[in-house]
């Protein structure tokens, strides 16, 4: 397929990625390279395995067979905090917030593994402890408001509008500092104005010099916003190119978008 | 509007209802010695103690969400290790360590911690991937083992002394000044009771003091993240079974400074006093205290050590008054009594009497969230 649609640097690179859950073959032999500083979409019907692709890969699945090499390194793929150290961040497709904690102290989480106070340092909270946490609070109030809900810090993030719970799920991984930041259908239920705000806000992320992986049923949104498309269908990689030409793959057509785009 | 409950306070106000439950702290065994008898100072020596076990569980329970109800078996570790460090009972066994160990409080306490902090590492350990029910029965059964081994540990090497338990412990001493007689200040005489209640309270305000430490720390924002959602925490970066075994091994070293102290002030110990009903009981401060909130904690301590004593005095003597004679014994009484409350409290207050803010928003629902409204203007 079109990998030659030109990738500078390449920041991940997936080879024959396999999951089954018993019967359901998830996912076939995908491989896929995405380049650094890049808006990758991952597309495909429901059900075509693009969240299970997410979740190997970041480690909450194992795979049963396929590496991925990442920013010049083997993934720790399995280990989902090592790949989070490693600089891949996510969010979820249902969104998993930490619900009764403030919107500010979501986003301290993700400064945990950026961060270091033992026990002790938390104990005696020295000068150390003390610069830290306030490094922390400080990002982390940096992070509310590069994603626009800083005016709702101190609410419980289960008390937050679904817009505004989605861009608080971004702003928790931009936390963790990534190179890759992985978004698993970020404007589902979203209405029109919030999708192009969420569009704005992936366009400055990758201008900040993140790698974007995008998962996104809105194809409008899709082929608006991504340099390079994949499209799964039946957990298997059907097309890898710019939106242009995949829009008008006839195996793309026939198998998902044909509706759609017609 | 905030969900923060350190709302700023007149700092001046603040210092003075810290100096003023500092001179009511310190006053209090005498006023309640004076008031109620010198039995009931030793009612409130058991709970200071069962407020560092309750705040000790609540890491566990309250921080990081994982149900534990062998949390005894901590404090059975520490009062153990006491014990056997301070009193002549190993010189039974081993010739040569007659007199027995008789190592200073300040050695011992350390260790206890540690050496419980180590079981809970134990005991965390194979229960990592257990969550809720699971969870509770396989530390339910930790709890046992630790019992079974304290009753059983005579023979072929008498350890623990089995069922008879250890006795002729040390009491605590400090410095050359024993806690267990009567102490001579400016001829003002301090009965034991009230030296150990002094100690106690020591001992309970730095284990607040860790607690609210680590609660505001990276560390206890990583145990409250894995309770909320373990998945997501993962995601953040969290090495959740590192976090968890963290919560484990705190939580049972405060368990375990407790113990030591315990048998200390009991110069007993058996393995009587580690029973599921005790892991039960302090479980049952945490929750109905206000899980995860320190002062529901505290005060979930105070009430489930006060309230089943005072059943136990006053019982008897009100039943004779109302019926002429004893229809329930105290025993059975204090225990209906007691399922009762819980159920009632359960039914009317399930966050516990004193939750956070945010625990009780938690449990009324989403429904009346009144600041809902307000902040979604924001394009
Ligand atoms: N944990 C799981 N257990 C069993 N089957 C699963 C699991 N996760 C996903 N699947 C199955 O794998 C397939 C791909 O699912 P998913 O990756 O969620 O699709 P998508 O995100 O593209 O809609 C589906 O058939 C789904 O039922
Ligand atoms: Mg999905």
């Amino acid at each position: 397929m079109a990998r030659e649609a030109s990738v500078s640097e390449v920041l991940l690179d997936a080879r024959g990625i396999a999951k089954s859950f018993g019967g359901v073959q998830a996912l076939r032999d995908v491989s896929l390279t995405i380049g650094r500083g890049e808006i990758y979409g991952l597309i495909g019907p429901n059900g075509a395995g693009k969240t299970t692709f997410f979740n190997v890969l970041t480690g909450l699945y194992s795979a049963d067979s396929g590496e991925v090499q990442f920013d010049g390194a083997r993934l720790d793929i399995g280990l989902p905090h090592l790949v989070t150290r490693q600089g891949i961040a996510r969010t979820f497709q249902n969104i998993r917030l930490f619900a009764n904690m403030s919107a500010l102290e979501n986003v301290m989480v993700g400064r945990h593994l950026r961060s270091h106070a033992s026990v002790i340092g938390a104990v005696l909270r020295n000068r150390a402890t003390r610069r830290e946490e306030a490094d922390i609070v400080d990002r982390a109030h940096r992070l509310l408001r590069y994603v626009g809900v800083d005016a709702r810090a101190n609410d419980l993030a289960r008390h937050l509008s679904y817009g505004d719970q989605r861009r608080l799920e971004i702003a928790r991984a931009l936390a963790t500092e990534p190179k890759l930041l992985a978004l698993d259908e970020p404007a589902a239920g979203m209405n029109a104005t919030e999708t192009a705000s969420l569009r704005q806000l992936v366009e400055s992320i990758r201008a900040d010099g993140v790698t974007v992986l995008l998962i996104e049923h809105d194809v409008k949104l899709v082929m608006g916003l991504c340099d390079r498309v994949a499209v799964l269908d039946y957990g298997e990689k059907i097309a890898e190119d710019v939106p242009d030409r995949v829009q008008r793959d006839p195996k793309v057509v026939e198998a998902y978008l044909g509706g759609a785009l017609a | 509007m905030t969900t923060l409950e350190g709302k700023r306070r007149d700092p001046r106000v603040a210092l003075a209802g810290t100096l003023l439950l500092a001179v009511a702290l310190a006053l209090a065994p005498f006023a309640v010695g004076a008031g109620a008898g010198i039995a009931w100072v030793r009612v409130i020596d058991f709970a200071l103690l069962y407020i560092m076990l309750a705040l000790g569980l609540n890491i566990v329970v309250g921080f990081a969400g994982l149900l534990d109800l062998g949390y005894i078996a901590f404090y059975a570790v520490g009062a153990y290790l006491y014990a056997l460090l301070s009193s002549p009972h190993l010189a039974g066994a081993f010739p040569s360590l007659a007199p027995g160990l008789h190592w200073p409080i300040w050695a011992i306490l350390p260790l206890g911690a540690l050496v419980a902090g180590a079981f809970g590492v134990i005991l965390g350990a194979p229960t990592l991937r257990l969550r809720g029910d699971y969870l509770a029965i396989v530390t339910l059964g930790f709890g046992e083992i630790i019992r079974i081994f304290m009753n059983n540990l005579n023979r072929p090497v008498n350890l623990t002394n089995g069922p008879q338990g250890i006795t002729q412990i040390d009491p605590i001493g400090i410095g050359g000044v024993s806690f267990g007689r009567t102490l001579d200040v400016f001829g003002i005489g301090l009965p034991s009771v009230y030296l150990y209640y002094y100690l106690f309270l020591g001992a309970t305000l730095l284990v607040v003091f860790v607690s609210i430490r680590l609660e505001d720390s990276r560390i206890g924002r990583a145990w409250v993240a894995i309770r909320e959602d373990e998945i997501a925490a993962k995601a953040c970066g969290i090495n959740t079974r590192n976090i968890k075994l963290l919560a484990f091994a705190m939580g049972a070293s405060f368990g375990g400074v407790a113990g030591g102290l315990f048998a200390g002030f009991q110069q007993f110990v058996s393995p009587e006093s580690f029973t599921l009903m005790e892991s039960v009981m302090v479980l049952c401060m945490v929750v109905l205290g206000g899980m995860g909130h320190i002062p529901g904690v505290i005060f979930g301590g105070i009430l489930l050590t006060l309230l089943p004593e005072a059943l136990r005095y006053g019982a008897g003597p009100v039943q004779t008054a109302l019926f002429g004679k004893v229809l329930v014994p105290p025993e059975s009484l204090r225990m209906l009594l007691f399922g009762l409350a819980l159920i009632l409290v359960m039914l009317y207050r399930p966050a516990g009497l004193w939750p956070s803010a945010i625990r009780r928003r938690e449990f009324a629902g989403a429904g009346n969230s009144p600041e809902n409204g307000a902040g979604s203007e924001r394009e």
